[in-house]
């Protein structure tokens, strides 16, 4: 039996979010002449430093031992006054939330009713505190290593940053080479350096760094376990080169018998590449690979008399018999940075982008100014008859972002400046050309962005207000239908080429990394983060983060800016080398459990697992948790058909009598 | 929430308009009428300006082929906001006298044509015709259209059906006379109180057949059940999907060939709307001979004919080309020998066109129909 409650109720004004609508002076007086309760205040921020010491004084002085405190969610401020009560040294579980703001104050405009309410919220939590029972949190070591998903910019800093503070990373990638989309770009928008020059020496560091583990051309095939915890598969997909004799001199792809044939993934489809390749002359690691899909001999099972590769290699290093294997590791934190998909413009075929080889993506247009591009930088555009240096080019801003009619309606956040970048590119190789960008916006939000905006503006770039309809030929010219907005005149303005300013979207693939870590989207399809101001790096699996664009669009600045933050939420645990685990999670009771897995099942973390025990000499089936991974969140209690598990602290005796307070039960 | 209750903002979204410039930079007939919609959308905000909106001539040039609606990055219909003007219009019984007539016949007899509703099966006439009997099944459904009903031009496309249907032993019936209006027209000219009897009435009409679906003949017909019939309890399918059926289960034997560069026009109505493009292609290639051409804007960019939008009863007061005609000497100019369509009004105008032109000895416009007829065994 526990000891006489003593309970104090501390009501918070929330500044006036919550007294302008609850009148908490009555409400004090209401709780005041509730069972057990000894002290009852209000004050006007309860959760600042004088709230917190009123609470820690009473407890001393009146010798409480139950607190509730009756303001915001709990989501908010639970952490804050479990540490203030334990601080003045009771349980921290010994605590209650009244939630009278996100619940009532917010959501009445009546005071009368609204603090009628607030009154009986508080008598469910006085119901309800009294039975709370003393929890106590565990600690379980952490792995001092980290896996990193994904190796664009995003994926490349995180892994850097936590090599660099000294643990062990391993950095998975899909593609044989790291760099992802920036190693496709040419120039980064302002200040203009040149895309490969800032990031090839970072690319090259992930290969050489000590603490890195470079998987490439791999992909992760099971993750197991929990903060601190994760057991990793990983596939290493063969090459069928072998890695350490391959020197990397590209004699094979000059000699393969299908030799630039294939649309190359780097210069997006517009340069060709052999069936053996390197992504990109920087690519890293600089080691060969060959492309099943394509490869004859691994196709048909022939390639001429002989496959040419091998033949050429001096190295010894094609190997057809290579296989997949596999590797596994343990790690104490995960950094998930699977990158973004350009909008496929054939999704929006009034833009002809399917018809017309001059109408082409942002994307495109990097690789087609890129000195190292399929025309070496030249701008030169087939306009369906010949080849020519366009004289008229026009730049199509927020296709597929803003766009209800294809399902994205956010901002793509980068096409307002790589579209003026694009402009100012284009104005240096070309100029005498006439340049103009159709907007609905401009969009120059960031540092230097207003400065260089105004800048391509003065490099006599047409700004023209207006979204185009459509495009449609007329001779050898593309025709731009569009209304000028700020003049209302409708125009059909005739030109050589159309770059499309495409958004960003979620990549196709990543349904993949959401099953494996059981991530969440948001409304937009992007990965959801725990809160969209103060936890933007983190995800509602522990020891899980994010990085880059696959939590939302966003330019090189701000995906390093965010990579550097989800290595630094990432290497707190790896830091402390322990991880707390909460106590506030399911529990079984054995004893009754009749072994039917619904809640093994049920439960969203995979957090239960069957396991056998032996009861008077039979052996049997009961569940077990996995209180690493357990949220508390009740999914298995409300399935259990023996009430055997319940979450500590919302147990049927716990919860029934709050429920039964608030007078919505019998 | 009625919409009876609502403001002209809140009914067409005004406030969600961002002013992009899409709706007007898509429109057709900006090339040849002082029509810019989005500029209406950003005016009609201000309730007072609303009758002085309404008065402007241009209103009336919009033929409803819903571009501006399909590019809308906010999914508003600026269009509607046209006929929302129109409308005010309608109500204070201003409207040309053409267009009062229409409306008039439609209440009356059913169909705008200002014809008799016991003249809606003449075009049966020597053709053994499976009417549909109220709660007896039928699997397709056949609903004529006014247009082609009473139109001599156009009623060639339900002769031929009916050939064609009767060779083939598919399971049909057409509705009885008392058929009506699908309303389509009655829409885009603003008759709202009307539009809505028809909705109401043709719903409870049709649902008293027992139907595996309802074959519409006219693209505007199919459109308009499929979005203004929230009630209707049979699916609805354009003609040119039962036809492309039919020939995939190789159930269409040819006659003779057809060696012709057709080049087919996409129906607003049928594609842009109602998103079949492909099954009116399929049909015109699998008749022998055929050499199928492309117009530059085809498809999702398909020009309009500005035969919707009630302009068969509004003349244009521009002087400029007709999109017709332009679409007809696009034609002429990529050496078409004929101009296929699967809708009556887009029959109509671009054979006026072609007439107007003096292609007539080289030049021919044909309803799928009318070529299926011809080289189809029947």
């Amino acid at each position: 039996m526990i000891e006489k409650p003593k309970i104090g109720v501390y009501i918070c004004h929330c500044g006036i979010n919550i007294s302008s609508t609850v009148d908490v002076e009555t409400v004090e007086e209401y709780a005041l002449k509730l069972p057990n309760v000894e002290v009852a205040r209000t004050y006007s921020y309860m959760c600042s430093d004088p709230g917190q010491a009123l609470i820690k004084e009473d407890i001393k002085e009146h010798d409480l031992n139950r607190i509730i405190v009756a303001s915001c969610s709990p989501r908010m401020h639970e952490p804050t006054f479990r540490k203030a009560i334990q601080e003045a040294g009771l349980n921290p579980y010994f605590l209650e939330m009244a939630n009278i703001r996100e619940q009532c104050s917010w959501v009445h405009q009546d005071m009368e009713e609204a603090t009628a309410k607030a009154k009986k919220l508080i008598t469910a939590s006085v119901a309800k505190v009294r039975l709370l029972e003393a929890l106590e949190s565990t600690e379980v070591d952490a792995e001092p290593a980290a896996l990193v998903i994904g190796a664009g910019i995003a994926g490349i800093q995180a892994a850097l940053d936590i090599a660099d503070a000294g643990f062990k990373t391993y950095l998975v990638e899909k593609t044989p080479s790291v760099g992802g989309r920036m190693a496709q770009l040419d120039k980064t928008f302002p200040p203009l350096d040149c895309s490969a020059c800032i990031l090839t020496p970072k690319m090259v560091d992930c290969a050489s760094h000590p603490n890195i583990e470079l998987l490439s051309y791999s992909e992760v095939e099971e993750i197991n376990g929990y903060i601190g915890n994760f057991d990793v598969k990983v596939r290493k997909k063969a090459r069928y080169v072998d890695f350490d004799k391959c020197t990397g001199c590209g004699d094979c792809a000059t000699e393969c018998r299908v030799a630039d044939r294939f649309p190359s993934e780097f210069d997006e489809g517009m340069g060709k590449r052999s069936a053996i390749y390197l992504p990109f002359p920087q690519a890293v690691p600089a080691k060969y690979t060959i492309d099943p899909e394509h490869c004859l001999y691994l196709k048909r099972g022939k390639c001429g008399k002989g496959p040419k590769c091998q033949e050429v290699c001096g190295a010894g290093a094609i190997n057809f018999e290579q296989e997949d294997e596999f590797v596994e590791f343990k790690v104490g934190a995960i950094i998930v940075a699977p990158g973004f998909d350009p909008f496929d413009p054939s999704r929006k075929p009034e833009y002809g982008y399917d018809d017309y080889p001059n109408v082409i993506t942002g994307m495109e247009m990097e690789r087609l100014v890129s000195a190292s591009g399929p025309t070496g930088g030249k701008v030169l555009i087939n306009n369906g008859e010949e080849e020519i240096e366009p004289k008229e080019v026009a730049f199509i801003k927020c296709v597929g972002s803003r766009d209800e009619s294809v399902g994205n309606e956010y901002c793509s956040r980068v096409c307002c400046m790589y579209t003026a970048k694009q402009a100012h590119l284009i104005r240096e190789k070309l100029p005498d050309a006439k340049i103009r960008i159709y907007y609905m916006d401009v969009r120059a939000f960031g540092k230097g962005y207003e400065e260089f905006y105004d800048r391509v503006r003065r490099e006599n770039v047409r700004y023209i207000r207006g979204n185009p309809s459509e495009i449609f030929k007329r001779g050898n010219k593309l025709v731009v239908k569009v209304e000028d907005t700020l003049n209302s005149r409708p125009l059909e303005d005739e030109v050589d080429m159309v770059v499309l300013g495409v958004g960003l979207e979620p990549r196709a693939e990543m349904r993949q990394v959401m099953d494996l870590l059981r991530l969440s989207q948001s409304g937009d399809r992007f990965f959801l983060e725990a809160h969209p101001k103060l936890r933007p790096v983190d995800t509602a699996t522990d020891g899980v983060y994010l990085a880059g664009c696959c939590q939302g669009p966003k330019d090189i600045p701000d995906t390093v800016a965010q990579a550097k933050g989800a290595a630094s939420s990432a290497m707190i645990p790896l830091a402390r080398g322990k991880v707390t685990i909460d106590a506030q999670v399911a529990e079984v009771n054995e004893a009754t459990c009749r072994g039917c897995g619904f809640c093994v099942e049920i439960c969203p973390y995979s957090a239960i697992e069957m396991v056998t025990v032996n009861r008077f000499g039979h052996e049997i089936e009961v569940a077990r948790v996995n209180e690493a991974l357990c949220k508390g969140c009740g999914s298995c209690s409300a399935a259990c058909l023996s009430d055997s598990i319940q979450p500590k602290s919302f147990r049927d005796r716990q919860i029934l009598p709050q429920i039964a307070a608030l007078g919505v039960m019998k | 929430m009625s919409t009876e209750s609502l403001t002209f903002t809140e009914k067409y979204d005004l406030l969600g308009c961002i002013q992009c410039g899409r709706c007007t930079g898509g429109c057709p007939v900006t090339v040849r009428a002082d029509l810019n919609v989005r500029q209406f959308v950003n005016d009609a905000y201000d309730e007072e300006k609303l009758d002085e909106l309404a008065r402007l001539a241009e209103i009336w040039d919009c033929t409803a082929c819903h571009t501006c609606a399909v590019r809308c990055p906010k999914g508003l219909k600026p269009l509607e906001v046209l006929i929302g003007l129109r409308s005010l219009i309608v109500e204070s019984g201003k409207v040309e006298p053409r267009v009062r007539d229409a409306l008039q016949s439609v209440l009356l007899e059913g169909n705008p044509w200002e014809k008799s509703r016991a003249m809606r099966q003449d075009w049966m006439e020597g053709l053994d015709v499976r009417i549909a009997e109220p709660g007896e099944y039928v699997e397709n459904l056949f609903f004529v259209c006014c247009t082609n009903a009473y139109d001599p031009r156009v009623q060639v496309t339900a002769k031929n059906m009916v050939k064609i249907l009767n060779k083939t032993g598919v399971d049909y019936a057409f509705l009885p006379e008392d058929e009506s209006c699908c309303g389509s027209e009655v829409f885009t000219l603003g008759e709202e109180g009307l539009f809505e009897m028809l909705v109401e009435d043709n719903t409870e009409f049709l649902n008293e057949f027992s139907a595996g679906r309802i074959v519409t003949l006219s693209p505007h017909c199919f459109t308009t059940y499929k979005t203004h019939f929230p009630d209707l309890k049979h699916p609805v399918i354009h003609y040119t999907q039962l036809m492309d059926e039919l020939i995939q289960e190789g159930k269409l034997a040819w006659k003779g060939e057809l060696p012709k560069k057709i080049v087919y026009h996409d129906p607003c109505y049928l594609g842009k709307q109602g998103g079949i493009f492909d099954e009116p292609r399929r049909i015109l290639k699998s008749i022998p001979g055929v050499e199928l051409l492309e117009f530059n804007r085809s498809r999702e960019r398909s020009l309009c004919c500005e035969g919707g939008g009630g302009k068969m009863w509004v003349e244009s007061e521009s002087r400029k080309e007709r999109l017709a005609d332009t679409r007809i000497k696009d034609a002429k100019a990529m050496g078409a020998d004929l101009v296929a369509a699967a809708c009556p009004f887009c029959i109509l105008t671009l054979e006026d066109a072609m007439k107007g032109l003096g292609y007539e000895e080289e030049m021919r416009v044909a309803e799928i129909m009318e070529l299926l007829g011809e080289f189809v065994e029947v």
